[in-house]
């Protein structure tokens, strides 16, 4: 398994190459070729890696490589005394991270293919520009899941973040992309922060950045049942972090506007993969976590708000793929309550299944987007059933998916959910279940909108016909038309069409996935044995290996009997004491199961109802409680309390602290200045009039009193010899006379 | 009989006629002359009691001012002779360079 550092590496090259020659050199073909190559070769070595680990004992599935060493060791302190700061550049693979690099790289190379086609009409310099932001990102995000230690998974988790800001903001010529590009941005970085102190903590603490490590140490530290500790601010401020690249209140405002980036990167990073890096890390903290019991709340309460919220936003927005963006920070927000009940396993079963299914609606939409050319409101298609019949199925499959229709993906991850919520937390159960009922509700109504019913579009030039009515490719009223998609290169809009091959491909492989991926865990009730549940476990429990090999080996199977018994225990026998252990028989959590169908099934319906039965409905619906309409489509009205409250409180206080410099700093500066030049007029004066007056008096004087004493000096030598002979006889007289 | 007290009348009237030439007169080669004269006075009476008393010291010093006289005659003249090449004159009252 020691090639697995390649596996980030060859996206990385595709980007360098793509990046440095490609947009000068390449044709499309050749650019879009050596991405999709290098994804192809790293989705191989991911496989590799994921059969080598699944050939190993079930206790020792984890390898490291270490490739060199990034900062040498450096004495810093910490609470134990003075440590050494060194980080290796290293990689790990464990079942969490080989779950996560085969849905990197699994639904990347499918999406890197579908953008061949989708992307086809960008210029080529752009197409080769496009993906080689799509390849570093892979190369980011496979860092952020293989790094062995905080720093170097920091190291990629700001890489996805600029790539995301890049990738937004790809028509960076209109304004409102390159906005929500930096919205993004300066949202995530809010969340970095929070992550980035976390890990400063985390070294001050344990006096190490390596995940195991960390884990094992925390491991050995009691349960902060009673008191809010170090352990709960550590995974508090880890969990902002995750807030912001994971889309959770109150930083999840960034995701919905950047649907403003190309459709498939949407389902790349802003659906299956990046969004999804917050959760990996709760769950690569797992050990963490689980021994902050107060901080778990805090994370379970968020998720299941977010996932509420966002939901019911998602139950009235005409944006196609504004739908589908809130329909993602409501699943994620799904995750995190999987992550706050200490489902751990569940959570990253649903990210999987998730990555699937919704990489495939966002796909799709990119599919009606192109069939419409360019348009994204809903309200203007309808009917599309017979002219994309590919996209349909696929669509309805990532639909009922996604509502939890058994037996496919969704199904499964969210009903291992909303049983370890049930069996932890009632009211996070209830809303969660609240939520179920809006997926389903919101997503068949997008395809009510979508496929059903009748075409509501503009017309279209009939092919071959000069009709009088035509419709230019681009969509200019359309508000959230892409400016560099539609045209197609095709000359006039022909109405809608399926898409090429590239794109329909990719949705079936992911409709195929997101059919299936859900049989990894079929629950123990339904006659599974949820082998993805087993398989991660090793990943979220601490490995005391090393100190007590015997004892802890018995602790993690009875861990594993109690689940296989159960298959409800929340978490394993480590982390049991810290919750209440709860139990549930093979009935109730069949009962629980067939209410969550209903549930997604009572959605369904009452959409087909409202949108294709009787449209007049929805109507009368929104007429009636016009006011609660109003507050949905205006999202709550969060991103204007934020304009009002967060970004204006900024500049306020930027141009307050500017003020303060301008007339303050500056003032004591300018003040400064001007007391200098005065107080050197004054020296000057001094200067000339008193010191140089003295002077000057001096010499007055003497040229004054010179006058009286120079008239002694006539010149005439007989005066002196006179002078001379009076005072020889005034001596002398006194000489004779005394 | 000739007393010291005639040569001290003759030496003393000697040098007052000197010194009176030299305040009064404007001509410098006469004032130059006129302190010959007083030179000669006190010559006459180093001599004088040089005789009276039988020490030969008065007569060697005689000669000393004599030969000191000789020196500041020429010394003296060559100054005034060059003065003269410069302001054509020998009046007194004409040499007032150094004044003020």
């Amino acid at each position: 398994m020691d090639f697995i550092w390649l596996i980030p590496i060859l996206p990385g090259v595709g980007a360098a190459l793509n990046g440095v020659f490609g947009i000068r050199f390449f044709s499309k073909r050749a650019s879009g070729l050596l991405a999709c190559t290098t994804m192809a070769a790293a989705f191989v070595l991911a496989v590799a890696g994921f059969v080598q680990l699944l050939g190993l004992p079930a206790d020792s599935r984890a390898h490291d490589v270490t490739l060199f060493t990034w900062i040498p060791p450096i004495a810093l302190q910490t609470a134990g005394g003075i440590g050494t700061f060194q980080i290796p550049w290293s990689f790990r693979l464990d079942p969490l991270a080989a779950v996560m690099i085969l849905v990197v790289t699994g639904v990347g190379f499918l999406i890197h293919v579908y953008s061949i086609g989708y992307m086809a009409d960008e210029s080529r310099g752009a197409y080769a520009r496009y993906f080689s932001y799509l390849n570093l990102f892979c190369f980011f995000m496979l860092t952020l899941v293989l790094g062995a230690n905080f720093l170097v998974m920091f190291v990629g988790w700001e890489g996805v973040g600029l790539c995301s800001y890049l990738l937004i903001g790809y028509w960076y010529e209109k304004k409102s992309a390159s906005d929500a590009g930096k919205k993004a941005f300066i949202a995530n970085r809010i969340g970095d922060w929070g992550f980035l102190i976390g890990v400063f903590l985390i070294f001050f603490t344990f006096g190490t950045l390596d995940f195991r490590a960390v884990a094992n140490a925390a491991g050995a530290m009691p349960v902060e049942t009673a008191h809010f500790g170090t352990l709960s601010l550590i995974c508090l401020l880890l969990f902002i972090g995750a807030t912001g690249k994971s889309a959770q209140i109150p930083l999840y405002v960034w995701l919905p506007d950047a649907m403003e980036g190309p459709t498939p990167v949407s389902a790349l990073i802003h659906a299956a993969t990046m969004v999804t890096a917050g959760v990996y890390m709760v769950g690569r903290n797992a050990v963490l976590f689980s021994h902050a019991p107060m901080t778990m709340e805090i994370v379970a309460i968020v998720g299941v708000l977010t996932a509420l919220m966002a939901a019911s936003i998602g139950l009235v927005q005409n944006d196609i793929k504004r739908v589908l963006a809130y329909s993602t920070v409501s699943q994620l927000g799904y995750m995190f309550v999987a992550m706050g009940v200490g489902a751990f396993a569940a959570g990253a079963f649903h990210l999987m299944t998730h990555a699937f299914f919704k990489a495939l609606l966002f796909l799709c939409s990119g599919a009606v987007i192109h069939a419409m050319a360019g348009e994204q409101d809903m309200r203007k298609m309808g009917g599309l059933k017979k002219h994309l019949p590919v996209t349909y199925v696929t669509m309805l499959i990532g639909t009922l998916a996604i509502a939890g229709i058994p037996p496919l993906s969704g199904f499964f991850s969210k009903d291992e959910i909303l049983l370890n919520a049930f069996l932890n937390n009632k009211i996070v159960w209830t809303l969660a279940a609240v939520t179920a009922l809006m997926t389903a509700f919101y997503m068949y109504r997008l395809i009510s909108l979508t496929f059903l019913g009748a075409y509501r579009g503009p017309a279209w030039e009939a092919s071959g016909s000069k009709a009088v009515h035509e419709v230019p490719a681009h969509g200019p009223g359309a508000p959230d038309t892409h400016a560099g998609h539609g045209g197609h290169g095709h000359g006039a809009w022909h109405g809608p069409h399926e898409a090429p091959r590239t794109m329909t491909v990719p949705l079936i492989a992911l409709a195929v996935g997101a059919v299936f991926a859900g049989f990894v865990g079929i629950p123990a009730v339904l006659g599974g044995g949820n082998a993805i549940e087993k398989f991660l476990e090793p990943s979220f429990v601490a490995e005391h290996r090393v100190a007590a090999k015997g004892l802890v080996g018995a602790e993690l199977a009875s861990a594993r009997d109690a689940r296989a018994e159960t298959s409800s225990a929340p978490t394993s026998s480590a982390e049991a004491s810290a919750h209440e252990k709860a139990e549930m028989s093979a009935s109730g959590e069949f009962g629980l199961m067939l209410f969550s169908v209903f549930l997604g099934g009572l959605g369904i319906w009452v959409a087909y109802r409202f949108y294709v039965r009787r449209p007049e409905i929805s109507e009368q619906l929104a007429a009636r409680f016009a006011g609660a309409h109003r507050v949905l489509t205006n999202k709550y009205y969060v991103d204007e309390f934020y304009g009002a409250t967060v970004v204006n409180g900024t500049l306020g206080s930027a141009n307050g602290l500017w003020a303060v410099d301008r007339n303050v700093v500056d003032g004591a500066v300018n003040g400064s200045g001007w007391f200098t030049i005065f107080t050197s007029w004054v020296s000057g004066l001094i200067d000339k009039y008193i010191v140089d007056g003295l002077v000057n008096l001096v010499g007055w004087i003497l040229e004054r009193s010179s006058f009286v004493f120079r008239r002694a000096q006539t010149g005439l030598i007989q005066n002196y010899a006179l002078l001379m002979l009076v005072g020889v006889f005034v001596f002398v007289t006194y000489l004779l006379l005394r | 009989m000739i007393t010291p007290a005639h040569y001290t009348v003759l030496s003393a009237a000697l040098f007052i006629i000197g010194m009176i030439g030299v305040l009064l007169r404007r001509n410098i080669i006469v004032i130059f002359m006129s302190i010959e004269l007083m030179l000669n006075a006190v010559n006459i009476n180093l001599v004088a009691y040089s005789s009276q008393l039988h020490n030969a010291v008065g007569q060697v010093f005689a000669i000393f001012v004599i030969c000191v006289a000789a020196a500041e005659a020429a010394i003296g003249l060559g100054i005034i002779l060059a003065f003269y090449r410069n302001k054509e004159t020998v009046n007194i009252d004409e040499m007032n360079l150094m004044r003020w």
